[in-house]
């Protein structure tokens, strides 16, 4: 019998009841059909809810109770980058004059909003060394076909052809396989090198003049830094071709090194990665693209311009891609990032990075005693395990990732990259103190004990939470994709 | 160095290096060849205290036109409307906004029941089957719904009509300009509706048929005409919504037979921050299920029988099906998605239509008295087709220069319509919603008539508004 306060919003409809509150009627009624037609008039919204306030606000707080999010515990999920998310970012992105500014708003009433987009702008141009830069994309994923739209772009301005292929390792995430495709381009895989790096040499042979780009991710999937990056770089330059970062890991690196340095050409960045601003279960995120000085001109339109001390919004641009996005960007996004940078300057920044890579190091040398680590050198921000010593037990990296929520932490990342098999993919942040790695430590010892003596508990895991393992294979099967009258038992 | 942001102590490093086996922290960044390595400082402002950030952040706030003071008359694609204050104080439950993507459904049930509910209402309010978990915001939603007929129809073009709104139809450009698909443009009719008989002939061959209701003019198109000549054509009829409010008086667009909704849901309590984040979503029948973009939540039981929910049909996304899937995106917008939800729960049956009609009278009254009071300075309604609650004014002899002028005069009203319509260079668009009393409505009238008299005497045509 299900709790009826865990029940769905319009199971909880009370027909007259009302949780809104409309300004009165100071101007005289028109009666709708007097313009429009009867057939094209509503009658009803059936089935939408009717609650009055303090229900609504019980069962969004009951709702809430249910998730996990950064502020209840650690979330050691590799090539996210679930840092703390401060909370004088939510004061800042709330301020009237910033929330309640219409993006069509004359650009004289908007020049406080213009000068944070200016800034950013070139605080993260600093950051990576990469000078060009737009603010538009709302995502990682929407700033990687942003960046591919804008070398596709390039080829074809400077070599009249945008050529057909992009050339991809098999340990990439896979947003970059489909930025690509979406950008009309066919995808080349290259096998990484033994020691989980980009192999230069199959890069040397995969690449052509119908090469457009590679896209690589440095530090890359496996937590490693692609020391031979400037190598990979000059071969694919060498073929007229460019080079796109995956911007994702770039909490190992600011302030440490910066990917105009070594020969990228464009890269997105993750604000809701890097830049704390926070992932709010699923978006909305930001993803700015920076690139070399050349591609200036081809960003996406408009762009802040500076003119004296006045800011303005420059569309007058006929090299660019276009638009990627109605509007100027995620700029509640743009403010939070803007003030995370601003708290922290320049050595607040190698500070993040320097802790990011010391943690993920630290939980390397202290896990390997009982969980297997593939790659067992100094890695970067993150470390990948694998589930191997436990699978003589007949447990899976899922069983423990399931586990470790009994523990009172998020699992990591799970079954990624592909190119280790059952990968556990460990990041820590730097907003970890060193007590708080003891403590995943201690989880992740009990659980391989566990593993050993008894299997099965690890096989009904999570066994704390309100709700166990879901067989999703069958909701795939038969999707049940929205509410209807019935559609729950009693 | 300390930081509230980093909780390592001088000590913890020390312990950790330690612990590691290295001499210094630069001894982990070994990997990094020293020729690319940083030498010095990133060239970035000092870092502030929380104070300091504060002060800078409420001036330049402050720079911005405070919307509390200014009297807003602007749509174009983002409506001011009441948010209830629960909203953002349920925004602001930390378990809600700093979690991950609930990709652990036994720790993310809230964020997962929210989006089930989410897609629930989507689907109620557009009389669509299915919706998904959300797009970054209506005009990539529109564009990705467009891409999703090409891949059900195999066809390569896309008919677009010009009352959509034109940054939209930039982005489709954008996209498509890429994958060898063409896009054709039809017109409107003098009274601001769609061009049925250009449509009729333009759609024969097409994927889809791209419109928007209400339009960019704020004319409300009669759905029908437009679903007959893309069915006819056997393309995807797609409706493109940029203020959903109206979907609570008209028909839903699912009701007369159109295929796929691709809407902004702005109006539903997300702030209008200067362009996002905001929330897009499409809904669409069954059949558009296995190629539809984006997450999608379903039902699922756990081990003990219970319900619960779960992300599902993941074989459509670029994490599984990589260069093959339906759609790159992975993070999109799920806490505009969650305030979406909560408005529309919050306004509910009675409150939505309510709001609208609102909405409806407050715009139609304002037409009527700009009309009245500037009618001697040329200024006319400038199509005639149904409104909702924007609406289009003609007749001045220098837009810009009257949008000026009414900023000076404490109004953000009237979006000129020459810089996207060069035919339109005599109009401005005009919205007016609940947040507008009627003595805010007065003003703008009087103001309007003596701005429109003020540029038609010397009036200079096409400067843009630069101030």
């Amino acid at each position: 019998m299900t709790d009826e306060r865990d029940r769905l919003i319009f199971e909880k409809t009370h027909e007259g009841r009302r949780g809104y509150s409309i300004p009165a009627q100071d101007v005289p009624s028109t009666p709708v059909e007097r313009s429009v037609p009867a057939e094209l008039v509503r009658r009803e919204i059936a089935g939408f809810p009717e609650a009055s306030e303090n229900n609504l606000v019980r069962h969004y707080t009951r709702l809430s109770t249910w998730n996990y999010g950064v502020d209840t515990g650690m979330y050691p999920l590799g090539s996210c980058t679930m840092k703390y998310n401060p909370k004088v970012n939510e004061a800042a992105a709330r301020l009237g004059g910033f929330a309640g500014l219409h993006p069509l708003a004359p650009e004289c009433a908007a020049q406080g909003a213009l000068r944070i987009m200016h800034e950013l702008q070139e605080l993260l141009g600093e950051i990576t060394g990469l000078p060009s830069v737009t603010l538009q994309p709302a995502a990682g994923a929407h700033g990687e076909l942003t960046g591919m739209m804008m070398i596709r772009k390039r080829l074809e301005d400077r070599d009249g052809r945008a050529r057909s292929l992009v050339l991809i390792p098999d340990s990439a995430h896979g947003t970059n396989p489909s930025s690509a495709h979406f950008c009309g381009y066919e995808v080349r895989e290259i096998r990484s090198g033994d020691r989980g790096n980009l192999s230069t040499d199959a890069l040397a042979e995969a690449m052509t003049e119908d090469v457009a780009a590679l896209m690589l991710t440095n530090p890359n999937t496996l937590g490693m830094f692609e020391d031979e990056i400037v190598k990979a770089a000059a071969i694919v330059h060498a073929k007229g071709g460019l080079v796109y970062c995956d911007g994702a890991n770039m909490n190992a690196l600011v302030g440490k090194a910066r990917p105009g340095d070594f020969g990228v050409d464009v890269m997105h960045l993750n604000l809701h990665k890097t830049f704390s601003t926070p992932h709010g279960g699923g978006g909305p995120g930001s993803g700015p693209v920076v690139a070399a000085r050349e591609m200036q001109p081809h960003l996406p339109a408009p762009v802040v311009v500076k003119a004296g001390d006045r800011f303005r919004l420059d569309v007058d641009r006929p090299k660019s891609i276009g638009r990627v996005k109605a509007f100027h960007g995620n700029f509640g996004m743009l403010v939070r990032a803007y003030a995370y940078i601003r708290a922290l300057g320049p050595d607040g920044l190698r500070a993040t990075a320097e802790n990011a890579v010391l943690n993920a190091n630290y939980a390397r040398v202290r896990l390997r005693e009982r969980y297997e680590v593939p790659y067992d050198r100094v890695n970067m921000h993150e470390v990948v395990l694998s589930d191997h010593r436990q699978n003589a037990h007949g447990v899976t990296t899922l069983d423990i990732a399931k586990r470790l929520i009994d523990y009172g932490f998020h699992p990591p990342t799970i079954y990624f990259p592909l190119v280790v098999h059952g990968a556990i993919m460990v990041e820590p942040t730097e907003s970890e103190g060193v007590d708080e790695l003891d403590r995943f430590v201690d989880a992740m010892f009990a659980i391989a004990d566990e593993a050993e003596h008894d299997p099965k508990l690890l096989k009904r895991a999570p066994v704390t939470t309100r709700r166990s393992r879901f067989d999703e294979v069958a909701a795939a099967r038969k999707p049940i994709l929205r509410w209807k009258p019935g559609i729950t038992e009693a | 160095m300390t930081h509230p942001y980093i909780p390592n102590t001088d000590e913890d490093v020390r312990r950790m290096l330690d612990a590691i086996g290295v001499g210094s922290i630069d001894d982990l960044f070994a990997s990094v060849p020293a020729g690319v390595r940083l030498r010095g400082n990133l060239k970035i402002p000092a870092a502030m205290s929380e104070p300091d950030l504060m002060k800078l952040l409420q001036d330049l706030a402050c720079e911005n036109a405070d919307c509390g003071r200014v009297a807003v008359f602007l749509g174009g694609g983002v409506y001011r409307h009441y948010a209830p204050s629960f909203i953002d104080q349920m925004l602001l439950r930390s378990e809600f906004y700093t979690a991950y993507t609930p990709y652990q459904p036994e720790i993310a049930q809230g964020t997962l029941q929210a989006i089930f509910e989410f897609q629930t209402m989507v689907c109620q309010l557009t009389g669509m089957d299915l919706a998904n978990a959300s797009m970054y915001d209506g005009s990539t939603a529109m564009t990705e719904a467009a891409l999703m007929a090409t891949r059900l129809t195999h066809r390569d073009r896309v008919v677009v009509a010009r009352s959509v709104h034109p940054q939209y139809r930039q982005v489709l450009a954008t996209y498509t300009r890429n994958l060898g698909v063409t896009i054709a443009e039809v017109g409107y009719a003098p009274d601001g509706t769609v061009d049925a008989q250009a449509l009729a002939q333009a759609a024969d061959g097409g994927a889809a048929v791209v419109f928007q209701c209400p339009n960019y003019f704020g004319v409300i198109e009669d759905p029908r005409p437009i679903v007959e000549a893309a069915h006819e054509a056997g393309a995807l009829a797609i409706a493109t919504v940029t203020e959903p409010l109206a979907l609570a008086l008209l028909q839903p667009p699912g009701a007369l037979g159109v295929d796929v909704v691709a809407a902004e849901l702005q109006s539903f309590g997300i702030p209008p921050s200067f362009g996002g984040p905001y929330c897009g979503v499409i809904a669409a029948s069954e059949k558009c299920m296995r190629q539809m973009p984006g997450r999608l939540v379903g039902m699922a039981k756990d081990t003990e029988g219970r319900d619960g929910f779960v992300l599902t049909l993941s074989t459509r996304e670029q994490h599984i099906r990589r260069e093959k899937a339906t759609s790159n995106i992975c993070t999109n917008s799920g806490l505009m998605a969650l305030c979406a939800s909560m408005f529309m729960a919050a306004y509910g049956k009675r409150g939505l239509p309510a709001l609208a009609r609102l909405n409806f009278d407050k715009a139609h009254h304002a037409l009527g008295t700009i009309a009245a009071a500037a009618s001697a300075s040329g200024v006319r309604p400038r199509l005639g087709g149904p409104f909702f609650n924007e609406f289009v004014l003609g007749g001045f002899a220098d837009a810009e220069k009257v949008q000026k002028g009414l900023f000076e005069d404490g109004f953000m009203a009237g979006i000129p319509l020459g810089r996207d319509y060069p035919e339109l260079g005599d109009a401005m668009l005009f919205c007016v919603t609940e947040m507008n009393p009627a003595g805010q409505i007065d003003g703008l009238a009087s103001a309007i008539a003596k701005r429109a008299k003020a540029s038609s005497s010397g009036a200079r045509k096409g400067q843009p508004a630069g101030c």
